[in-house]
């Protein structure tokens, strides 16, 4: 099944290495980013926000803001009047979540650094800025609960006293014996494994403008959700839903952080409907580390049962999830998501994953690029490396003796999903033809004689994407309150040119260039003259928003589907035009053609000029040449691939170099190599600073102490290798396009690659195991004690 | 509040006159004053390096320099790169387009602004000299990887228009 890559499979627009529609404006500074819209008679907004972690609120003078020229309203929580909190969506049927109420700006209580308490609307930009500074809030102090551990010790403070208790929730998901298999197992192999707090730190903050007019409002935010944001303003303002448009303009990233609702987007409606005139909110970057979601934040228990043979019998995991104070949309969901794919791509008969999701005094955790799944991944990985290491076998042995063989497909794995399609020994191969092992391996040897420190490290990966079927993802399943179909209107113009509506709505993956190549294929005319329109709750249908590598498997084949019946539209038009019967037409080289007779055929242009001056139309039909689609997928799709990273460890600072990353990935059937390779890049890139860089960090009074750039290390080009990246084709059956995601592969598959080519360098010093991040002095830390031990012992 | 200060600056070739706060952000006069918001702002700090523009000639962060430390200066914006209309683009931008050397969009116009800078004083970059020359540009979309190629590829491009040319 797993076909060679890089040719297009039909030699049309599908499979073509395309340059992207969107990018004329971009690289002119001609995109239409939230920031750079201004309105007539637009005022400012801006947030005053606690700088303590927890306290009651005593008293909030605004008097002097409120005195200020140029002032227009100053709000605390007393004086906001909205319909509803802002929503988590996650009421898994049987399970109880408890569920602070989470209000737009905070009432009586304060519970981390960030928490809004006034908000402030002027009418100049910096003056804004000088009034909330004026606002001065007083506290009675709480004690702040930072560690997730020790807060569910019994005498721990509370973070909601209401609420009795720091634990929100448990949840399972296991399959097989676990018990029994880890009684069959000749080794238990037992690992605590921390996958720490990140930001997903996109370049564009959030922000938003509200304009209210009459009695509907109009919302431009920087968002991966405009649908779903305007369904919970719906609520929260008390407006009905076709009264209120949503448009995401310009997304400058997302990476998960913009998948939400965020206090400012209701604050800014309120204000401006009380004002009367529009309200701008722009982000900070202090702002977005401290109240952009932040991601991970697990403290995974795991347990891996082998036989000596390496053959893996069971795998049990206990996750303790930070989830902050507040939840946003799908925060005590994330970490439930890991669970899905703990089996990761093996054949394992009883896995079993725990959950304890926690509150802190912190900042809520949500979706991070990969959201859950990088979490499994790195547990499972890293696992079987340490596993390998103990039974002293090669860790590639392990994983292929496990592997789910690709005949097994379709496959169902313990915990009860059904992965569609893999070839993974198919990847793994594929890698190694890439990584000469025993050259590497003669190589590492020579460079340890000089005192150079090299390492090899793997990760073999599956994922869960394409959110997914409504039925086992929605309510009445894993309990998310929604649907997850995608939606897709193709209209065909006179003159043969056509537009995508689609409710999927981008933050850089190319949807307007990989839309455009699958309706053009459908359609038989070139990307060129195909027009894809997003974003925007008043001119496309509805859609569930772009995240979870779901846009093409879903959102894609919705516009494909709206494409086919399009196609079948035009075919009973061109028979009738040709005099030739329907089933008789096929599409080919662009043209609408009678089989057999190729000289007999119209253009699609020639028909929907037809379609749209109907004089000499089939008897019934309708006129016009549009079609729309609602998708709603029978399965997930499940991709897969095999990473591996060469490390250099300087043992005197500690300093991880990398020297080569080499990534296969299998996303399924390729539309557009140029952006798959792209998306493959920013993940790996993405996962490598969660490895050695990133780290959100509160310290014991939950101050956060990396509120900026200068404390938060995103990596610099100067940090990072050029990628080594290839591919496999296994075409998903769950779709007719074929295809699966790859938008968080390389966060997926990178940290354990990482971590484990760090610890291929560092056994020789004595070091087997360390959580992420692997910065220089924890590196350098961790040899330097590895050393002591050792030298005790001799 | 302190009075506002008259300020020429000559910005894409053409002389502007404005009175401005003594604390305006050259970045702001950008966008706010002259609406030009292919300026973009990433962080408070410095560190994204979103916000690059050159002044003249040189590559700043113009969320660190005042409007009235440029004035009587020339600046030149991601607006200024290629002449206006018709399609027109720098061999930078044709580059950014060709490899793929952006996603969101949003780091790009300061990456390229960066990357002229690089390449007017290092016509011929290795790659680590590009990866050390964009140090001060942060992407969150690429990994950088499409954003060096471009440069590189942009660099040949530029040499070879200039050998022919000479």
């Amino acid at each position: 099944m797993t076909a060679t890559v890089d040719t297009p499979a039909t030699g049309g627009p599908i499979g073509r290495r395309m340059k992207r529609k969107e990018d004329p404006r971009l690289i002119t500074g001609r995109g239409n980013y939230v920031d750079d819209m201004s309105l007539p008679g637009m005022l400012y907004m801006a947030l005053v926000r606690s700088e303590i972690a927890h306290g009651k609120i005593k008293s909030i003078d605004t008097s002097a803001a409120k005195d200020r020229p140029g002032v227009y309203a100053v709000l605390t929580g007393e004086d906001l009047d909205v319909g509803a909190p802002l929503p988590m969506v996650w009421v898994p049927p049987g399970i109880e979540v408890k569920t602070p109420e989470h209000w737009p700006l905070a009432r009586g209580e304060v519970n981390h650094v960030g928490d809004p308490v006034a908000v402030v609307v002027g009418g100049d930009k910096y003056g804004v800025i000088d009034a909330a500074s004026q606002i001065v809030a007083e506290y009675d102090e709480l004690p702040a609960v930072i560690d997730p551990e020790k807060a569910l010790e019994d005498a721990a403070p509370l973070v909601h006293e209401d609420i009795g208790t720091n634990k929100t929730h448990e949840w399972a998901l296991g399959g097989g014996d676990i018990d029994a298999a880890m009684s069959d197992a000749d080794v238990v192999v037992e690992r605590r494994i921390v996958n720490h707090r990140t930001a997903g730190a996109a370049i564009e903050p959030r922000g938003c403008i509200a304009e209210w007019r009459g009695e509907s409002v109009t919302l431009w935010t920087s968002t991966q959700i405009p649908h779903l944001v305007r369904l919970f303003l719906a609520g929260e303002l008390g407006v009905s839903e076709e009264k209120i448009r949503v448009i995401a303009p310009e997304v400058g990233g997302g990476f998960g952080s913009k998948l939400n609702h965020y206090a400012e987007e209701v604050l800014a409606c309120y204000l401006s409907r009380q004002l009367g005139r529009p309200v701008k909110w722009l982000e900070t970057r202090s702002e977005n580390l401290a109240t952009t979601t932040h991601g991970r934040d697990l403290i995974a228990y795991c347990k891996m049962g082998l036989k000596s043979d390496g053959t893996i019998t069971g795998f049990h995991t206990k996750l303790v999830a930070d989830l902050g104070a507040y939840y946003q949309l799908l925060t005590p969901f994330i970490p439930c998501f890991a669970a899905f794919v703990m089996s990761g791509c093996y054949k394992i008969p009883a896995v079993q994953t725990d959950i304890v999701g926690v509150f802190t005094n912190k900042f809520a955790t949500d979706a991070v690029r990969g959201a859950g799944r990088p979490e499994a991944t790195h547990a499972i990985e890293v696992m079987i490396d340490q596993a390998a290491a103990e039974l002293g076998l090669d860790p590639l042995e392990v994983r292929r003796k496990n592997f789910i063989p690709a005949e097994d497909f379709p496959a169902e794995v313990a915990v009860g999903v059904v992965y569609d399609s893999g070839n993974y020994h198919g990847t793994l191969d594929k890698l190694l033809e890439h990584v000469d092992m025993d050259a590497f391996r003669k190589e590492q040897a020579e460079l340890r004689e000089k005192g150079v420190y090299r390492g090899i490290g793997f990760s073999t990966y599956v994922e869960i994407c394409g959110l997914a079927p409504s039925r086992v993802v929605g309510p009445s399943g894993v309990g998310i309150q929604g649907g997850f179909w995608e939606s897709a209107i193709v209209r065909v113009h006179p003159s043969g040119a056509a537009t995508v509506y689609t409710g999927s709505s981008p933050h850089g993956q190319g949807h307007e260039t990989g839309f455009a190549q699958i309706v053009a294929e459908r359609l038989g005319i070139e990307p060129e003259n195909v027009e894809v329109m997003h974003g925007d709750t008043d001119t496309g249908p509805m859609g569930m928003g772009t995240y979870g590598s779901r846009t093409l498997s879903v959102g894609g084949e919705a516009a494909g589907r709206a494409a086919v019946k399009v196609q079948e539209k035009a075919k009973k038009l061109a028979a009738h035009l040709l005099e030739a019967a329907p089933e008789d037409i096929e599409l080919s080289g662009g043209r609408y053609q009678v089989k057999g007779s190729p000289d007999k055929g119209l253009a699609l242009a020639d028909i929907s000029l037809a379609a749209y001056v109907p004089e000499n139309i089939p008897d019934g039909m309708e006129p016009g040449l549009e079609e729309t689609s609602f998708y709603d997928p029978e399965n997930f799709v499940w991709p897969f691939g095999a990473h591996a990273a060469v490390v250099d460890v300087d043992p005197d600072t500690g300093k991880v170099e990398v020297v080569r990353y080499v990534a296969v990935d299998d996303c399924g059937r390729a539309i557009n190599p140029l952006l798959i390779e792209g998306q493959v890049h920013g993940g790996i890139a993405h996962a490598i600073g969660q490895a050695l860089f990133e780290q959100v960090v509160y310290n014991d009074e939950g101050q956060l102490i990396t509120g900026t750039f200068v404390s938060y290390a995103l990596p610099t080009a100067a940090e990072l290798p050029s990628f080594e990246t290839d591919r496999t084709e296994t075409p998903s059956p769950v779709n007719d396009l074929g295809v699966k995601g790859v938008g968080e592969a390389g966060t997926i598959a990178a940290t354990p690659t990482m971590v484990n080519a760090v610890m291929d360098a560092l056994r020789p010093l004595g070091v087997t195991y360390m959580d992420m991040p692997l910065t220089p002095m924890r590196v350098w830390e961790a040899i330097q004690t590895a050393g002591s031990a050792e030298g005790g012992a001799s | 509040m302190a009075e506002n200060v008259r300020v020429n600056v000559t910005v894409n070739g053409e002389s502007r006159d404005s009175d401005v706060e003594p604390r305006l952000l050259l970045v702001h006069y950008l966008r706010d004053t002259l609406g030009l918001t292919g300026t973009h702002i990433g962080c408070d700090t410095s560190n994204c390096g979103a916000c690059t523009v050159l002044l003249d000639g040189e590559s700043v962060k113009s969320c660190t320099v005042l409007a009235v430390q440029a004035d009587g200066s020339e600046v030149k914006t991601i607006e200024g790169m290629a002449p206006a209309g018709n399609g027109a683009l720098h061999p930078i931008q044709e580059a950014f387009w060709e490899h793929h050397g952006l996603q969101c969009g949003y780091c790009t116009p300061g990456m390229i602004m960066a990357a002229a800078d690089l390449l007017e004083r290092n016509p011929n970059p290795t790659e680590e000299e590009v990866r050390h020359g964009l140090e001060g540009n942060l992407c969150r979309c690429t990994g950088y990887h499409n954003i060096v190629k471009s440069v590189m590829a942009a660099a040949e491009s530029m040499s070879a228009a200039k050998g022919a040319s000479a």
